[in-house]
């Protein structure tokens, strides 16, 4: 029981970061482009436009 | 089919002849971000890869005063970001570099408020159900006593956040329903949820056994999902219909009394303003020439193939395409009085079909929602005069309004939809909703326009073969001079012949083309301007002289979009009626209703009168797929049961139309009809395994036996059913790429929306 104590907010904390790092992923625009995100990573150009 | 050449895969479709915007129309179409920065939007259908991103970002960051471009792949959209003093030529360096681009305008491009709700109440139910479940898992398990009732204390805390916020979405519609004195899915869906988390409550203070907290959050994020795919492919549909070309005018230049000149939009310009038209622009409201001579292009507005000469005096019709010459012309209306407005007033007036239509769906509500109830109102009842336990009765009418949650049902339609729409788009057709490929696999009728729908509106020269291949070199020659369609059509049969050397090559707007080679002088245009002898009349049609001779004459015809007469022999097997307005000229008409195998036609229709065929066919009881391209028809696209159009047709008739295609090819009006009877199978096979799934659990749940790990597994089992039945909707194109028409085999790896122009 006492384990409970600690273990049940540690799965609840790492969920509440899962769902955090989720929400903050579709604030920052990362699911606008996913197809270009998958094609950039071959552009090796030094002076990359922003 | 190389990956990059964007140009390559388009050039089978038809070119809508534009010229690149002005400066001011991209200031017009931009929006200001401030500190002097403004953002245009672009859509570039021809966007393929990384190698395409690179190549536009570096042409385009090159640019003078073009601060960042940076290019969204999925969305094939190219957004700039320029500063204020100096317009970037962004469609012609586009252009250069092989992309075709449109400007979107400044406010197409709001974010989907809709669906970042969606996303997040789908993420937040998510969690809330992946943790509840963990702990539900413990107590199914054989946690007891306290720690049984700490699981599910933590479970309703959980619970409400994501009830509170991912079920508003629900609340919402059924509370409007309701308002009204109405049903609709949602109000079963939600009485579950809100009544399971309430008795879980209640359940849970009295320390009891069962808690129904997954089900009701599980149910949510289910039913979330299906929403948010039903949205997805709305919007998608909507998003790429606005990245076609505009076939409108955004504004025009206005001449000012004291001679200066400003770029106004359409709705700026009123009666009596002077105004500059350019080759190639379309004529922003109904106006009158003043000075100067042209070719008109009216395709779009009447129906009528033949460019219209006009001069001094003659009245334009906005949305028509200047071809030739530069022209002074006087407004006549407003924007709002042109003939487009009042095409608009003409279709919202039109009774579509539409509006009668209900969805499955909501007709599978309107049945599923009081035999529902009344079946969890009864089982309360029943259990009273049992046992008259008054806790006991109601926990099992509730567990019944749990287990009978239309899950399956909710996710039945949409999934299938979803599905279809992708199969649609992969073939470069594009649906705005999901009701519209319902209305589809009903109809009985379908009605053609002819100039762009059955014909893809350019004329194609066909005497070719019996002229001298030296004349026809040189009226090639001559003719590459010149926008007008007579001459581009000759320029692209004569085109593999070598050039000759001419000089002085002069357009005359309204009259033709002539050039100089060495003494002589060539006339490529109307006959009794190019033949000066008086051998030929007027009426000879296009010719080409040399002093004044006849050389030789030139006959054209308008050419049938690809697939045509197949797309109609098919149609005609599957027993359909087929049907051809046009506002063309009769003899026109019925030569190609002879060609293609349309037997009834009527020809010189007038835009009122084709949405009057509709209502009429609507009152036969008949069910009509329109058809059609031009503004002209707009109004007849939504008074039909449900409409298509090519990605070439007016704006107006676009937004209009339930479904668009983007490719030359009319085959796809038998896919999109074959895809739909497919679907509308699926669906009602969908909604007979939720009906099956209810015989089996309802009685289960009326006798009482329903506890949390029965509600879980059975709804989770009856989602899984339904989608998976719904993915054999993919699985069915492996075999139709086979096919031996190669409709599906041909256009499958193009990506759906390249060849948007």
């Amino acid at each position: 029981m006492t384990t409970l104590l600690y273990l049940i907010p540690i799965a609840l904390f790492l969920g509440g970061l899962g769902l955090g790092a989720f929400i903050w992923s579709l604030r920052s625009g990362q699911y606008d482009d996913l197809d270009g995100a998958a094609s950039r990573i071959l552009i090796d150009d030094e002076n990359k436009p922003k | 089919m190389s990956c990059c050449a964007p140009t390559e895969i388009v050039s089978d479709l038809e070119r809508v002849e534009r010229a690149a915007p002005s400066p001011e129309e991209v200031r017009l179409a931009s929006r200001a971000l401030g500190d002097g920065i403004r953002q245009s939007d672009l859509s570039v259908p021809g966007i393929h890869c990384g190698a395409c991103i690179q190549k536009i970002e570096s042409a385009l960051s090159k640019l003078d005063g073009v601060a960042a471009a940076r290019v969204n792949l999925s969305t094939r959209r190219v957004s700039v970001r320029w500063h204020e003093e100096q317009v970037p030529a962004l469609v012609e360096t586009l252009d250069r570099i092989g992309y075709e681009a449109h400007l979107f305008d400044a406010d197409a491009d709001k974010k989907d408020e809709t669906l970042a709700e969606l996303i997040r109440a789908l993420g937040i139910s998510g969690f809330a159900a992946m943790n509840i479940m963990l702990l539900s898992v413990s107590v199914w398990s054989g946690a007891e006593g306290a720690t049984r009732d700490l699981f599910h204390w933590i479970s309703a805390l959980i619970a409400i956040p994501a009830l509170a916020f991912a079920g508003r979405i629900f609340f919402r519609s059924a509370w409007s329903a309701l308002r009204r004195g109405r049903t609709n899915m949602d109000v079963p869906i939600s009485l579950g949820i809100i009544l399971a988390y309430g008795m879980s409550l209640y359940e849970t203070i009295h320390h009891a056994e069962h808690a129904y907290f997954d089900a009701s959050v599980t149910l949510l994020f289910f039913l979330l999902i299906g929403r948010t795919l039903d949205h997805v492919m709305r919007e998608r549909a909507r998003e790429a219909v606005k990245g076609l070309a505009r076939l409108a005018a955004r504004g025009a230049m206005v001449l000012r009394p004291d001679g200066s000149r400003d770029y106004l939009p359409v709705e700026e310009i009123e009666p009596g303003m002077r105004m500059l038209l350019a080759a190639g622009e379309r004529v922003p409201v109904d106006a009158e020439v003043e000075t100067g001579t042209s070719d008109l292009d009216c395709s779009l507005v009447s129906g009528e193939s033949a460019p219209q000469p006009v001069a001094p005096g003659a009245t334009l019709r906005a949305g028509t395409l200047n071809l030739t010459g530069p022209l002074a012309i006087r407004a006549l209306a407003a924007a709002k009085d042109s003939f487009l407005a009042e095409m608009v007033r003409m279709m919202e007036a039109a009774e579509g079909g539409r509006n009668i239509y209900r969805r499955i769906a909501d007709r599978a509500a309107a049945l599923y929602s009081p035999v529902v109830h009344l079946t969890a109102f009864l089982t309360c009842l029943g259990w009273i005069a049992m046992t008259g336990d008054l806790h006991r009765s109601i926990t099992v009418a509730i567990a019944v309004l749990i287990i009978t949650c239309p899950c399956a049902l909710a996710l039945a339609v949409p999934i299938v939809q979803v599905v279809a729409a992708r199969r649609l788009f992969e073939n470069g057709i594009m649906v705005k909703d999901g009701s519209a490929m319902e209305r589809l696999a009903q109809i009985d009728t379908i009605v053609f326009d002819k100039t762009g729908t059955l014909t893809v509106g350019t004329p194609k020269l066909v005497n070719a073969g019996a002229l001298a291949p030296r004349t026809l070199a040189l009226a090639a020659a001559m003719a590459a001079h010149s926008r007008h369609p007579l001459s581009k059509a000759i320029a692209l049969a004569g085109a593999s012949a070598p050039h000759l050397a001419l000089a002085d090559i002069r357009e005359l707007p309204g009259y033709g083309v002539e050039a100089r080679a060495g003494e002589d002088l060539y006339r490529l245009g109307r006959a009794d301007w190019a033949v000066t002898d008086g051998s030929v009349d007027a009426q000879a049609g296009t010719v080409l002289s040399r002093n004044g001779e006849l050389l030789a004459r030139f006959e054209f015809e308008d050419r049938l979009r690809d697939g045509t007469t197949e797309a109609v022999r098919e149609l005609g097997r599957r027993g359909l009626n087929l049907e051809m307005l046009s506002g063309d000229r009769p003899a026109a008409v019925a030569s190609l209703s002879a060609t293609v195998g349309i037997d009834t036609f009527r020809a010189g229709v007038l835009p009122g009168d084709k949405a009057a065929r509709m209502a009429d066919l609507a009152a036969e009881g008949r069910k009509a797929l329109m058809v059609g391209d031009g503004l002209n028809d707009a109004p007849a696209l939504i008074a039909a049961h449900v409409s298509m159009a090519p990605a070439t047709a007016a704006d107006v008739g676009r937004n209009a139309a339930d479904f668009v295609f983007l490719r030359e090819s009319l085959s796809a009006v038998p896919l999109a009809l074959r895809i739909s009877k497919d679907s509308g199978r699926l669906i009602r096979q969908n909604l007979a395994l939720a009906v099956i799934y209810n015989a089996i659990a309802v009685p289960i749940a009326i006798l009482g036996y329903v506890t949390p790990l029965v509600a879980a597994i059975a709804m989770s089992l009856s989602s899984v059913l339904v989608v998976a039945n719904a993915l054999r909707l993919r699985g069915a194109r492996s075999s139709r790429a086979a096919d031996p028409r190669g409709t599906a085999a041909k256009t499958g790896r193009i990506g759906p929306m390249e060849p948007a122009q």
